[in-house]
C-alpha cells in the first residue's frame, strides 16, 4: 500500500503560490474592463426625490450612468432580489433592488451605478452625481427596534421580520417547580467578516457565444450563476461563473446576488463589454453584511446540584434593513443554545427585527456564538448562585456519550431533526481541564494576586451542527499522461481545499497526492453544488470525492483487471500502478488504464502506443464501449447526508485586568476540538487558530458603532479594531477523535469552531477575574473601568 | 477609494519646491511620507488640485545632533530616526516616543517633519517636539522662520505654516545632563493610536528629590501644551510619591480636556493621563542605574522585535 496521507499534516500545496504573491484574486483579472462605481446613500432612511445624474455624463471615460429605471430593460434585474431561504417563521419578507428605487434603508445602499473606462473616472463621476433626498427618521440597534415609534419598512409592523417559537417539554412549569430560578439579560454586538479581500465581479458578455462569463469573489459560484441567469432573463447554459482565488469568505460571500453583481452583470450584457466591481474596505463596510447583535433573555430553574430543570429564552435579532438571507442566523441561535447539556425543557422564541443599518447574514459561526454566550454565560451564573465550580456544573448537565445518539427534539435550520451522533463531553472537559490547568487555577490566582496582578480563567462549550446537505458532489477524471484532475462545486476561501480534497482522493485512488488538482467553485467544471459554509467543506465535498474515487477506482480496477486477465479483487494500486497484490511484477500503469478506457482508434502518443499490447481478445458481440459505461476513466458521485454531523469544542481563556487601566490581556487560549478523524491535522489547528482570532476580536476588539441617525463611524481599518497578531495569545489545542456515523470518512467540520465559544469564555475570565457581572460582549478597557465604577458605586453607595 | 485628479509635481530641489508651492497656494499639498495624506486623498476626504512630491528633493533627509538639539530634515523617515543612536543619546525621548509610531512598516515611510506638520492630537512627535522646547524651521520664497513649539501648534490637525511655507526640519531641543525622560501610552491595540500617552521629563537635586518635572500629553490636549508639575512634586523623593497622588490626580486632570468617541470615554482618558503619570513618576524617581544612564520605562519587548 501507498503511505496513506489522509490523518497526516501535510503542507497546504495552494500556499507557495498564494504567498508568493502569484494568486488570482478577482482584482488581477480583467485589466482591460469597464470599471463600476457606484453612488451610495450617505443616509440611513430617506426616500429619494430626484436623482441628477447630468455632471457624470459629461465626465470623460463615462460609459453608462445607471439608475433603478436603467434595470427594467434587462430580465427581471430591476425587481427585488430574491429571498434565498424563506421560513415559516418569516412574517414580512423584504429585500432590496439592485439601485435603490424610492427609498434608501440604511448607509451605504447603492442607488446609482456609473460604469466608466476605470475606477478613478467611475469614483469622479460617481461624486457629480446629485441625489435629493427626503431624510426620515433611522430606527438603530434592537431597542429603538423593538419600541417601533418608526418603522423601517411600512409593510412591517413592530419592525419585525420574522417571529419563531419552539417548545420542549414545559419549561415554564418546571422552572416553576425548580428549587433556584435566576433571570439573565444578555447583550452581545455586531461585528463583520472582514475578509481581506471585500466583494467583487467581473462579468463578460462573450456576443460571439452569446454567453454571460462571470468571475466572482464569492461562496457559491452555482448559486450565483443561478440567480444571475434568473434575474438576467438567461438560460442557464448561457451563464458560467468562476470564483477565482478569494481572499477570505467568513460567510460574507455566501449571500448571493449582491446588488452589484446583478448591475454589474447587466451592464456587461447590456453593453456588450466587461466591466468590473472590486468592492473596496469603506464600500465592505457600509454596504455588505455584519452579524451578531441581539438581546437576549433568559429565565432559568435548577436544582442545587446545578442541574438544569427548564430554561425559557427569548432573543431579538437585528438583521438589519433587508432579509435576504432569511433567519438563518437567529434560527441557528435557538437551535444550538442546548450545547453539550440534556435539555427536555426548553422554550426559545425569537423575534427578528428589521433596523436601518446594513444587512445580517452569517458570519463564521452563524448565530452560534450568541448560542454559546447565552448558555454559557448561564451555566456560570447557576455556578456563581450556587458557589460551585463553574466545570462541575457543567458536567452535571452534559449529554453522556452511551446515549449518542442524543435526539434534540428539535428541527435545525435545515429543516431536519436535529441528533447529536457523536462526542464525548466528559472525556473532553477532562482533556480541557488538563491542558489549561482548571484545578490548579487557585494557585495560580494566589501567586499573581502577591504579585499585584489580577487574573482570572473561564471556559465555554458548544456543540456545532456542521456539514449540513443537501449535497456536494466530486469529478475525477484521469488523464492519460497519469495527472488525476478533480473538481468539487463548493468554492475555496483559503480552506486548504487544494490539499484535503487531493489528500482523498490520492489515497483512494493509490496515486501519489502530488499528482492530484483539485478545481473549486468553477460551474464549467461542476454544475451542481451548494456553496461554502456551515463547516461543510471538508464533510460534504470530502465525502462526495471519496465516494467518487471509489467509483473511480473500480472501474480503473476492472479495466486493469480485463487487461491483465486477472481478477479484480486481486487487484491493488500503488503510486499509480495497478498490480497483483503478491506479485506486483504483473501490473499496468494507471495512465495506461485510462488510455484502455477510452477506446479510441488514434495512438496519440506513447502510452497510447503502448496500450495496444493490452488489447487482448476482442468480444464480437459487445460495443466497444459497454452499456451503463462511458469513455474515459473518470467519474461523478454526490454525497447527500441524512442529517447534519455534530462537531463539539471546549474553549478555556486566562486572562489578565489591569488593576489601574482596566486593561485586558489574554494571558492563554486553550481549545479542546472534536470534529473525528481529521484529514490534515495542521489544516484543523490552522482553522481552530484563525477561528480564535476572529473570535477574540468579537469578544474585546471589535464592534460596530453606529450613532442614532446610522451613521458607522468606524467604517475603516482604523477604527475598526480587528485584533492583530500581537493581540492574540498562543492558542494550546488538544483533540478528541469521535467520529461521525453519518459519512464514510466519519468526518465533522471544524470550520467555525474556534469562534463559537470565543467571548462567552473570555466573559467568564474577566467575569472572574473582577468578581462583576459581564452581561454584554464586546468588552474594550473603558467598558471594563466604567462596569468598575458602577459596580463599586452599587456596593459601596456612600462614595458615589 | 480612488483619490480625485490632481497635479503631479515632482521638485528636484527646494527652491524649486518653494516657487512652486508659492504659485500654487492653498491649493497644493506637500506630500513627503504620504502616511496620512495618501488615505485621505483615497477616501476623498480631501482633494488638493495639485501634489508636491519632495521626496526627490535633495538635503532634508539629514539628521544633525548638535549642541543646542537634535535637527531633522523634512524627509528623515521615523526608521531612520529611531535607529540614529546620536540623535537618541543626545535626547532619549526621541527613541521612546518614536517605538510608539504605528507599526514599523509606516515608520519606514512615514516622516517626523510630516507628522509634526500635520498636528494630530494623537501624534506622538508634537508631544515630543513640545516637551523638549523643539522648533520647526519654515521656509518659502519670502525667508525662513523658526517657530517655537509653543506656537507652532494652532489646533487639532492644524499648524502654523502657511501654504507657501515648507516645513524643511523640525530641531529637538536636548535636556540639561542628569534629566530623566519617559513616554508612556495606551492604545486599543499595538501600533494603534494611543487612547492617552504622557511624555514626561523630571530633574533631581543631589538628595534625590524632584526639583523639576514636566510632562505633555498624547491624544489629551487639542495641542500638545507642556504642563509644569514641578509645583505638584517638587521636594518630592520616590518614597513621597504615593501621598502626593491627589495632587498629581488634580494637576493632571486639571490639564487635560479629552474628547469621548468610540473607543474610549473623555473620563477614562483622563484617568489613563493620570495613571501613565504617576506611573512614569515612580519610575523616573526609583529609577536611575548604578552608570548614570535612565532605566526607561520602555515599550514592551515585542514592540523591539518588531522595530
Amino acid at each position: 500500500m501507498s503511505t496513506r496521507s489522509v490523518g497526516a499534516p501535510v503542507q497546504r500545496r495552494e500556499d507557495p503560490r498564494l504567498v508568493r504573491g502569484d494568486g488570482r484574486y478577482l482584482d488581477d483579472l480583467g485589466h482591460d474592463a469597464l470599471a463600476a462605481a457606484f453612488v451610495r446613500s450617505p443616509h440611513a432612511h430617506a426616500r429619494i426625490v430626484d436623482i441628477d445624474v447630468t455632471g457624470a455624463i459629461d465626465v470623460d471615460g463615462v460609459v453608462a450612468v445607471w439608475t433603478w429605471e436603467d434595470l427594467q430593460a434587462t430580465g427581471t434585474a430591476a425587481d427585488p432580489l430574491p429571498m434565498l431561504l424563506p421560513h415559516p417563521s418569516i412574517e414580512h419578507p423584504v429585500t432590496t433592488y439592485a439601485l435603490a428605487r424610492e427609498r434608501v434603508h440604511h448607509v451605504g445602499q447603492a442607488i446609482v451605478m456609473v460604469v466608466a473606462r476605470d475606477r478613478y473616472v467611475a469614483e469622479d463621476a460617481a461624486q457629480r452625481v446629485r441625489v435629493h433626498y427626503d431624510v426620515l427618521p433611522a430606527v438603530v440597534g434592537v431597542e429603538a427596534a423593538r419600541a417601533a415609534e418608526h418603522l423601517v419598512h411600512e409593510e412591517a409592523p413592530g419592525n419585525v421580520g420574522a417571529y419563531f417559537e419552539q417548545h420542549l417539554g414545559d419549561a415554564p412549569g418546571r422552572i416553576a417547580a425548580a428549587p433556584h430560578v435566576l433571570e439573565l439579560d444578555l447583550d452581545i454586538e455586531r461585528s463583520a467578516c472582514m475578509p481581506m479581500e471585500g466583494k467583487g465581479i467581473l462579468a463578460r458578455w462573450d456576443a460571439e457565444e452569446h454567453r454571460l462569463k462571470v468571475h466572482a469573489s464569492t461562496q457559491t459560484s452555482t448559486g450565483l450563476r443561478a440567480a444571475l441567469a434568473a434575474k438576467l432573463g438567461l438560460s442557464l447554459s448561457a451563464v458560467e461563473v468562476v470564483a477565482p482565488d478569494v481572499g477570505g469568505g467568513f460567510g460574507v460571500k455566501i449571500n448571493h446576488p449582491w446588488p452589484e453583481d446583478v448591475a454589474v452583470a447587466a451592464a456587461a450584457m447590456r453593453l456588450r463589454a466587461t466591466v468590473k466591481w472590486v468592492e473596496d474596505r469603506r464600500e465592505h463596510f457600509i454596504s455588505s453584511a455584519h452579524e451578531r447583535q441581539q438581546l437576549q433573555h433568559v429565565r432559568v430553574g435548577f436544582d442545587d446540584d446545578g442541574r438544569i430543570l427548564g430554561l425559557e429564552v427569548q432573543l431579538w435579532h437585528d438583521h438589519g434593513a433587508y432579509l435576504p438571507y432569511g433567519v438563518i442566523v437567529p434560527l441557528n441561535t435557538a437551535t444550538h443554545i442546548p450545547g453539550p447539556y440534556r435539555m427536555r425543557n426548553f422554550s426559545v422564541t425569537f423575534t427578528s427585527l428589521y433596523t436601518n443599518t446594513v444587512i445580517v447574514t452569517p458570519y463564521r459561526g452563524a448565530g452560534r456564538p450568541q448560542a454559546a454566550y447565552l448558555m454559557e454565560r448561564t451555566m456560570d451564573a447557576v455556578a456563581r448562585t450556587l458557589g460551585k465550580d463553574r466545570a462541575q456544573v457543567r458536567a452535571v448537565n452534559f449529554v453522556q456519550p452511551e446515549e449518542m445518539p442524543w435526539d434534540l427534539g428539535m428541527v435545525l435550520q435545515d429543516g431536519r431533526m436535529g441528533v447529536y451522533d457523536s462526542g464525548d463531553f466528559p472525556a473532553s472537559l477532562d482533556k480541557l481541564k488538563a491542558l489549561v490547568g482548571w484545578d490548579d487555577f487557585e494557585a495560580y490566582r494566589a501567586q499573581a494576586r502577591a504579585e499585584g496582578r489580577q487574573v482570572g480563567i473561564g471556559m465555554a462549550c458548544y456543540v456545532e451542527g456542521t456539514g449540513a446537505g443537501p449535497y456536494e458532489g466530486g469529478h475525477i477524471e484521469i488523464e492519460t499522461g497519469g495527472r488525476v484532475n478533480v473538481s468539487t462545486g463548493l468554492t475555496t476561501q483559503g480552506q486548504g481545499h487544494q490539499t484535503v480534497f487531493a489528500q482523498i482522493v490520492a489515497d483512494e485512488l493509490g496515486v501519489k497526492v502530488e499528482d492530484v488538482h483539485v478545481t473549486t467553485g468553477d460551474t464549467r467544471r461542476m454544475a451542481y453544488s451548494v456553496g461554502t459554509w456551515g463547516s461543510r467543506g471538508a464533510v460534504m465535498s470530502g465525502n462526495a470525492l471519496l465516494l467518487t474515487a471509489r467509483k473511480v477506482k473500480e472501474r480503473a480496477l476492472q479495466i486493469a483487471a480485463d487487461a491483465l486477465e486477472a481478477n479484480p479483487d486481486d487487484l491493488e494500486i500503488v503510486d499509480g500502478i495497478v498490480q497483483v497484490k503478491g506479485a506486483p511484477t504483473t501490473q499496468i500503469p494507471l495512465p495506461m488504464v485510462a488510455v484502455l478506457a477510452n477506446p479510441l482508434r488514434y495512438a496519440f502518443d506513447e502510452t497510447a502506443r503502448a496500450a495496444t499490447q493490452f488489447g487482448g481478445k476482442v468480444d464480437e458481440s459487445k460495443p466497444p464501449v459497454a452499456d451503463a459505461e462511458h469513455p474515459g476513466l473518470e467519474d461523478s458521485e454526490f454525497f447527500s447526508p441524512v442529517r447534519t454531523t455534530f462537531a463539539n469544542g471546549m474553549h478555556a481563556a486566562v486572562v489578565e485586568t489591569d488593576p489601574d487601566t482596566a486593561e485586558i490581556t489574554v494571558l492563554r487560549y486553550c481549545v479542546v476540538h472534536d470534529c473525528g478523524p481529521m484529514l490534515n491535522p495542521m489544516i484543523v489547528e490552522g482553522q481552530v487558530h484563525g477561528g480564535v482570532a476572529q473570535g477574540i476580536g468579537g469578544a474585546l476588539y471589535e464592534r460596530l458603532a453606529y450613532d442614532g441617525d446610522g451613521q458607522l463611524l468606524n467604517a475603516s481599518f482604523m477604527d475598526f479594531l480587528m485584533p492583530f497578531a500581537t493581540e492574540v495569545p498562543h492558542i494550546e489545542t488538544d483533540h478528541l477523535e469521535t467520529p461521525s456515523p453519518l459519512n464514510p470518512l466519519g468526518i465533522k467540520g471544524a470550520g467555525e469552531a474556534g469562534t463559537i465559544p470565543t467571548s462567552a469564555a473570555i466573559a467568564a475570565a474577566v467575569e472572574d477575574a473582577e468578581g462583576i457581572p459581564i452581561t454584554r460582549m464586546p468588552i474594550s478597557p473603558t467598558d471594563l473601568w466604567r462596569l468598575r465604577r458602577e459596580h463599586a458605586a452599587d456596593h459601596h453607595p456612600e462614595e458615589k | 477609494m480612488k483619490p480625485a485628479p490632481f497635479v503631479y509635481h515632482a521638485p528636484a530641489d527646494v527652491q524649486e519646491t518653494l516657487e512652486l508651492l508659492a504659485e500654487l497656494g492653498p491649493e497644493a499639498k506637500v506630500l513627503a511620507g504620504g502616511q496620512s495624506l495618501v488615505p485621505v486623498l483615497n477616501m476623498r476626504l480631501a482633494s488638493p488640485a495639485h501634489l508636491v512630491d519632495i521626496n526627490r528633493v535633495a538635503g532634508l533627509d539629514e539628521v544633525t545632533v548638535e549642541p543646542g538639539g537634535v535637527r531633522v530634515g523634512a524627509l528623515v523617515r521615523h526608521a531612520h530616526l529611531l535607529s540614529h543612536s546620536a540623535a537618541r543619546t543626545a535626547q532619549p525621548l526621541l527613541r521612546q516616543a518614536l517605538r510608539w509610531v504605528a507599526h514599523p512598516v509606516i515608520r519606514n515611510r512615514g516622516t517626523t517633519v510630516g507628522s509634526i506638520v500635520h498636528a494630530d492630537p494623537a501624534g506622538e512627535m508634537p508631544a515630543v517636539l513640545a516637551l523638549t522646547d523643539g522648533h520647526v524651521l519654515l521656509r518659502s520664497v519670502h525667508g525662513d522662520r523658526e517657530v517655537p513649539a509653543s506656537s507652532f501648534f494652532v489646533g487639532p490637525m492644524e499648524c502654523c505654516a502657511t501654504a507657501d511655507e515648507l516645513a524643511v526640519e523640525a530641531v529637538f531641543g536636548r535636556f540639561p545632563p542628569g534629566t530623566r525622560t519617559g513616554f508612556s501610552e495606551i492604545a486599543r491595540r499595538h501600533g494603534d493610536y494611543a487612547l492617552a500617552g504622557v511624555a514626561l521629563a523630571l530633574r533631581l537635586g543631589d538628595d534625590g528629590s524632584v526639583t523639576s518635572a514636566r510632562a505633555s500629553f498624547v491624544s489629551l490636549t487639542e495641542v500638545p501644551d507642556v504642563l509644569d508639575l514641578t509645583d505638584a512634586v517638587a521636594g518630592a523623593t520616590a518614597a513621597d510619591l504615593p501621598g502626593l497622588a491627589g495632587r498629581v490626580e488634580e494637576v493632571v486632570g486639571g490639564h487635560v480636556d479629552p474628547v469621548d468617541d468610540i473607543h474610549a470615554s473623555a473620563d477614562y482618558r483622563r484617568h489613563l493621563a493620570v495613571v501613565q503619570t504617576h506611573r512614569l513618576l515612580d519610575r523616573l524617581t526609583a529609577g536611575e542605574d548604578a552608570d548614570g544612564t535612565v532605566r526607561l520605562p520602555d515599550a514592551p519587548t515585542d514592540q523591539e522585535v518588531t522595530a
